[in-house]
């Protein structure tokens, strides 16, 4: 493979976000917009709006991460008594009980990672608003990390599924999913769309 | 076959180099991969999807855990769960769970068969750009392993209280997380679009 000093870009050229193919960047007047030969893919030199639309969707979800660790995400009915667990109780709940595998997979998964996203997201679009210089390689890996770790916050959702499924025995032991839920799925789903509508591209754009 | 390829996280131009197979070609700027070269991609990617729906059926029809306490039993099906979420109002929740654990798995698996089988016999199918396109769009949103994750969770949180007995679904579901990963391993996308550029 040789490489040359030149991005895309640069050479007027447009590469298909979808199936790679280069094509040469057309003129579109306001409104129109330009296609892909091949696969039939929009065409942009970079994703539109990247960064204004990445910003929405983190602040969107540093908002809704609030009621989603705040507000239960499970209520327990057990012979009449009735307990509300929100994600951390539910961690407390497995240290305490010693099975801290699965306090830290709980933690890791649903506290720390969708925080950890969001902080990395909101660093990228700071420093590529800045036009940084500083160790692009490096942003580019950071940005690869937000991209793949997104999912895995899914598995407390998960978890109240299986557990609303199973636990189902009347006034002997019932398991409700809690509003918090529905907040949680949110930041989860939000937080994936803004990773998808950063552009890594922008980290480069500013070299010479 | 085209000459120039574009590293599509940093923008970078190539001038595409034969590889051999097995081979990767990667940016030397911010290291992303450029493409890569798999032995029999289409063969492979299609068994592996026929594989795929076969246990896709098993892991939806059959029990999938079954939880006992006392004389209690309560089967359930990968299905049960959202059906259970929807029944209390919570039809988001509900959703997001149908759509990543079912629904983009199943559009995935055929979809993929639905554009490999008549590439097999040297025939296009219809639309098959835009289907293509729409398949490998699902891809991030299929979270089986996830769900996979959570099951274990799960497991641990209830064992104390009652006994769960898996069932043939639940192995189903867990051989389908790698049968996807080796399709997607086994997957050169390249094939697929310069073959649909091709007249036949």
């Amino acid at each position: 493979m040789n490489k040359s000093s030149l991005t895309a870009l640069k050479a007027s050229l447009v590469s298909c976000h979808s199936c790679h193919l280069l094509c040469k960047a057309a003129f579109v007047s306001k409104g129109a917009y330009a296609v892909c030969p091949r696969c039939g893919a929009t065409l942009h030199a970079r994703k539109p709006n990247s960064i204004a639309r990445t910003w929405a969707l983190v602040f969107a979800a540093f908002i809704l991460y609030i009621p989603a660790n705040v507000l239960p995400i499970t209520h327990v009915i057990s012979f009449g008594k009735a307990q509300s667990d929100t994600i951390m109780s539910g961690v407390i709940y497995f240290v305490k009980s010693g099975s801290w595998p699965i306090a830290l997979v709980i933690f890791v998964a649903s506290v720390f990672v969708p925080l950890l996203k969001l902080f990395l997201l909101t660093f990228l679009l700071i420093s590529v608003q800045r036009k940084s210089q500083w160790r692009r390689k490096d942003r580019t890996r950071l940005y690869r990390i937000t991209e793949a770790v997104g999912r895995w916050s899914m598995v407390d959702i998960y978890v109240v599924t299986i557990l609303v499924a199973l636990v189902k025995l009347g006034s002997l032991a019932t398991i409700q999913a809690g509003t918090g839920a529905i907040f949680f799925a949110g930041v989860v789903v939000i937080t994936i769309f803004a990773a998808m509508g950063f552009d890594p591209r922008l980290i480069w754009d500013t070299q010479e | 076959m085209e000459i120039l390829i574009a590293c599509h996280e940093c923008d970078l131009l190539y001038q595409r180099q034969p590889l051999p197979p097995g081979g990767t070609a990667r940016c030397v700027r911010c290291g992303a991969v450029l493409y890569r070269r798999k032995r029999n991609s289409l063969d492979r990617v299609l068994a592996w999807t026929i594989a795929g729906l076969i246990l896709f059926v098993i892991a939806n029809v059959y029990p999938f855990l079954t939880f006992r306490l006392e004389a209690q039993i309560q089967k359930t099906n990968l299905i049960t769960g959202i059906i259970e979420l929807y029944d209390q109002g919570m039809w988001i929740v509900a959703g997001v769970v149908l759509l990543t654990s079912i629904l983009m798995p199943l559009l995935e698996l055929t979809g993929m068969l639905y554009v490999l089988l008549p590439l097999k016999f040297n025939r296009r199918p219809w639309k098959l750009s835009f289907i293509f396109r729409l398949v490998r769009s699902f891809k991030p949103w299929g979270m089986m392993e996830v769900f996979m994750v959570g099951i274990l969770v799960a497991f641990v949180k209830l064992s104390k209280m009652a006994s769960i007995i898996p069932g043939v679904a639940l192995y189903a579901f867990l051989a389908l997380i790698f049968v996807l990963a080796a399709s997607a391993a086994s997957l050169d996308p390249h094939i697929v679009w310069s073959r649909s550029e091709k007249r036949l």
